[in-house]
């Protein structure tokens, strides 16, 4: 299969006239209301699930966003696609602001941005055979003609992930997780996407697995230009897939940076943290390296700490921290910082 | 101080047997800390249910070997005899701690009942030992938590609780099955230094059963590789990490992606997939996913060997293997 047979829709290509970035992200705040009260239900509160979210991504790169769990990841993905209604930013696609954008005019989208899940199962329906659940979004979004084409397009996309077609008359349960991931991915090309969400796509495989499936990720990648948000708890997967990684933090990102400088200077004292908590496979390393210990656990996002969200727990924090919201500022390199004290 | 030989679950299915564990052999000595890893499903939670005499049965069975631990066969005890061995000389965590947490227990009533049972400890003396564990393994506000209930606790809470359940009555052997495997890893480094911190304090043997490579080269001495029921390769840390002898052990360590790894480098990946325990191949579990199998491996299993003191493997081409590894990293 060639990038040709992917991109055949003319019309779609119209969304990337400009040559900016892919999608262009500012602002993004995501809060869930929280209320009490019996017949007059009234707001007493909000999970600042995301707060304050910005970050672009070019065509055919890959942004990794890394975070401990409830750090807002995968509210931030979903917030991208739509799929949860931002309550303040913009969301930029193709040059396309999609926040306000209607539920009629967000179709031509619904296949251009595409998610994958961390556990396949849960997303496959278990009562489709894998060549319906991959072939649907080729009848939604009339990407191929007659049901032999149709027939053909699945064969197709199963061969590129990694399958046997014959394997399209199967049903999900009858697959290993490895299998069911790659059902995932080819259901997500179905829509010859420009931007797929990766929300955790191996943290449920085994690594000799997770390895399969990153490298084929990559190799799709270059191959159709795909950009990617890709979202893990895992540094050392982040690290490796992404071209450049945001390091989340209850609703906000702490540091971003292109991965190499991110391992190399890692300056934010929460991304210090996380990366010398990351164990490396071998043992001659591991006996030298510095572990900075984090006490205690991440706050809530119903009531986040006044000033930096991360003093609580920053083994450099003053009182200042407790006043001063910091902003994620340059530090050159392309390397951006949410901290006062470095 | 405990010593597994010759160790054999298996279960009935429909499907027939399936093997679990197939000849399981290891030993752990006072303070040491030994890792036992290998994918999902290839017996690394049988292996440590069958030392505990936990496995269920129906449909699980131990069919032969050994369980030695401080010179008694724990599969000769009585069943009464093994209650004061479980939670007392050897404690336990798993993944999910409600498996061993009492939902209508407080926290602090099942940590003084341990204490009870198993180190005569009562009343104010049992509180306050409680507490001080609790804020051991780093619970906040320890004395308030002793009189909640386990689902008053977020996840990472309740998994402390747990393990301060489990190292209340100082075990001499701690069995550790994917404790940390669903916490953050900051939380996962705090609980594992705390381990560690035990195992130099108290002599305490710790047995790891992860599938995390990261975690095992940081904390782990020794280590026993696992495939589809059998170990197939053992040795230490460094032994292990910078000369595998089996594909297995090789595969695995490449495809980890490394935090310190050289940017854009290309896993490589182990092909294929586990295999069936209730239909496994002739000859070596692995031959069908290895680059290195020839003829024989098809039709004859290989034994655990060890052509150089500790290091042992279980495969026909292990010299080839442990020399192509030296050629491609430089150091044998
Ligand atoms: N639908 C929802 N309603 C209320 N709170 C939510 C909802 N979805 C997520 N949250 C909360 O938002 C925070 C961020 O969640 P999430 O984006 O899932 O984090 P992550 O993916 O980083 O683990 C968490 O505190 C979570 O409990
Ligand atoms: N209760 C059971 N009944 C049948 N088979 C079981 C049972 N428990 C475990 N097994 C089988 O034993 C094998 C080993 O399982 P386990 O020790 O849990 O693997 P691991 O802990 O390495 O992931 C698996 O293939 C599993 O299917
Ligand atoms: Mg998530
Ligand atoms: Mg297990």
């Amino acid at each position: 299969m060639t990038s040709e047979t992917l991109r055949i829709d003319g019309e779609r290509g119209a969304l990337f006239a400009s040559d900016g970035p892919t999608l262009s992200v500012r602002d993004l705040r995501v809060h869930f209301p929280i209320t009490s009260g019996f017949l007059i239900r009234r707001q007493t509160g909000a999970v600042k699930a995301v707060d304050g979210v910005s970050f672009d991504i070019a065509p055919g790169e890959t942004l990794g966003l890394v975070g401990e769990s409830g750090s807002g990841k995968t509210t931030t993905g979903r917030a991208i696609l739509q799929l949860q209604r931002p309550t303040a930013g913009s969301v930029e696609f193709g040059g396309v602001d999609l926040t306000g954008v209607s539920a009629k005019k967000m179709r031509p989208f619904r296949s251009e941005m595409q998610i994958i899940f961390q556990d396949p199962y849960g997303s496959l329906n278990p009562r489709m055979s894998a060549g319906r659940i991959i072939g649907e979004p080729l009848t939604v979004h009339g990407l191929a003609g007659d049901k032999d084409q149709r027939r053909d397009r699945v064969a197709e996309l199963l061969e590129r992930v990694g399958m046997n077609p014959a394997m399209m008359n199967r049903y999900p349960h009858e697959f290993s997780g490895g299998q069911r991931q790659r059902i995932g991915i080819a259901r997500a090309l179905a829509g010859e996407p420009s931007f797929i969400v990766c929300d955790e796509p191996v943290s449920a495989l085994d690594v000799s697995i997770q390895a399969q499936i990153l490298n084929l990720l990559s190799d799709l990648q270059s191959e159709f230009n795909i950009s990617y948000l890709f979202i893990a708890h895992d540094l050392s997967v982040v690290r490796h897939i992404s071209d450049r990684v945001a390091v989340m933090y209850l609703g906000k990102i702490m540091e971003l940076a292109p991965s190499a400088e991110l391992y190399e200077n890692p300056t934010h004292p929460y991304t210090r943290a996380l990366m010398s908590a990351v164990p490396i496979p071998d043992p001659l390393i591991e006996r030298q390296r510095e572990r900075i210990v984090l006490a205690g656990d991440m706050p809530s996002p119903i009531n986040p700490p006044s000033g930096c969200v991360f003093r609580t727990r920053c083994p450099i924090a003053t009182d200042e921290c407790a006043e001063i919201v910091p902003e994620l500022s340059d530090h050159g390199n392309g390397h951006a910082v949410a901290c006062i004290k470095v | 101080m405990l010593e597994v030989c010759g160790l054999a679950t298996r279960f009935s299915t429909a499907e027939g047997y399936v093997q679990a564990v197939d000849g399981v052999s290891f030993h752990i000595d006072e303070g040491e800390t030994l890792a036992l890893v290998g994918e999902s499903g290839c017996g690394k939670s049988v292996t440590s249910l069958s030392v505990m005499r936990l496995v269920p049965s129906p449909p699980g069975e131990i069919t032969a070997g050994s369980v030695l631990f401080e010179g008694r066969d724990l599969r000769g005890i009585s069943e009464r005899e093994m209650r004061r061995v479980r939670g007392g000389s050897i404690g336990m965590i798993f993944q999910e701690p409600m498996t061993s947490l009492n939902p209508v227990l407080t926290i602090g009533r099942q940590i003084t009942e341990a204490l009870e049972l198993h180190l005569a400890l009562k009343g104010r003396a049992a509180r306050d030992r409680a507490v001080e564990i609790l804020s051991r393994v780093g619970l906040p506000d320890p004395s308030r938590r002793f009189d909640d209930y386990p689902h008053h606790l977020s996840g990472g809470q309740r998994q402390r609780a747990m393990i301060a359940m489990a190292i209340s009555c100082n075990p001499k052997l701690l069995i550790a099955d994917e404790a940390t495997t669903a916490l953050d890893v900051t939380i996962q480094a705090q609980i594992l230094e705390l381990l560690q911190s035990l195992c130099e304090e108290f002599r305490m043997a710790l047995l790891i059963i992860t599938h995390n490579l990261g975690v095992v080269a940081r904390y782990a001495q020794r280590v026993a590789v696992m495939y589809a029921g059998r170990i197939i390769e053992s040795g230490t840390a460094d032994e292990i990490y910078s000369g595998p002898r089996h594909p297995y052990t090789k595969g695995l360590l490449s495809s980890v992606p490394r935090l310190d790894a050289a940017a854009s480098t290309r896993l490589t990946s182990i092909e294929g997939e586990i295999p069936d325990l209730a239909n496994l191949p002739e000859g070596c579990a692995f031959a069908p996913r290895c680059r290195w199998a020839v003829d024989r491996c098809r039709v004859e299993p290989p034994a655990l060997v060890s052509p150089n003191g500790g290091h042992q493997a279980a495969c026909w081409e292990q010299d080839r293997i442990s020399e192509d590894h030296s050629a491609e990293h430089g150091r044998s």
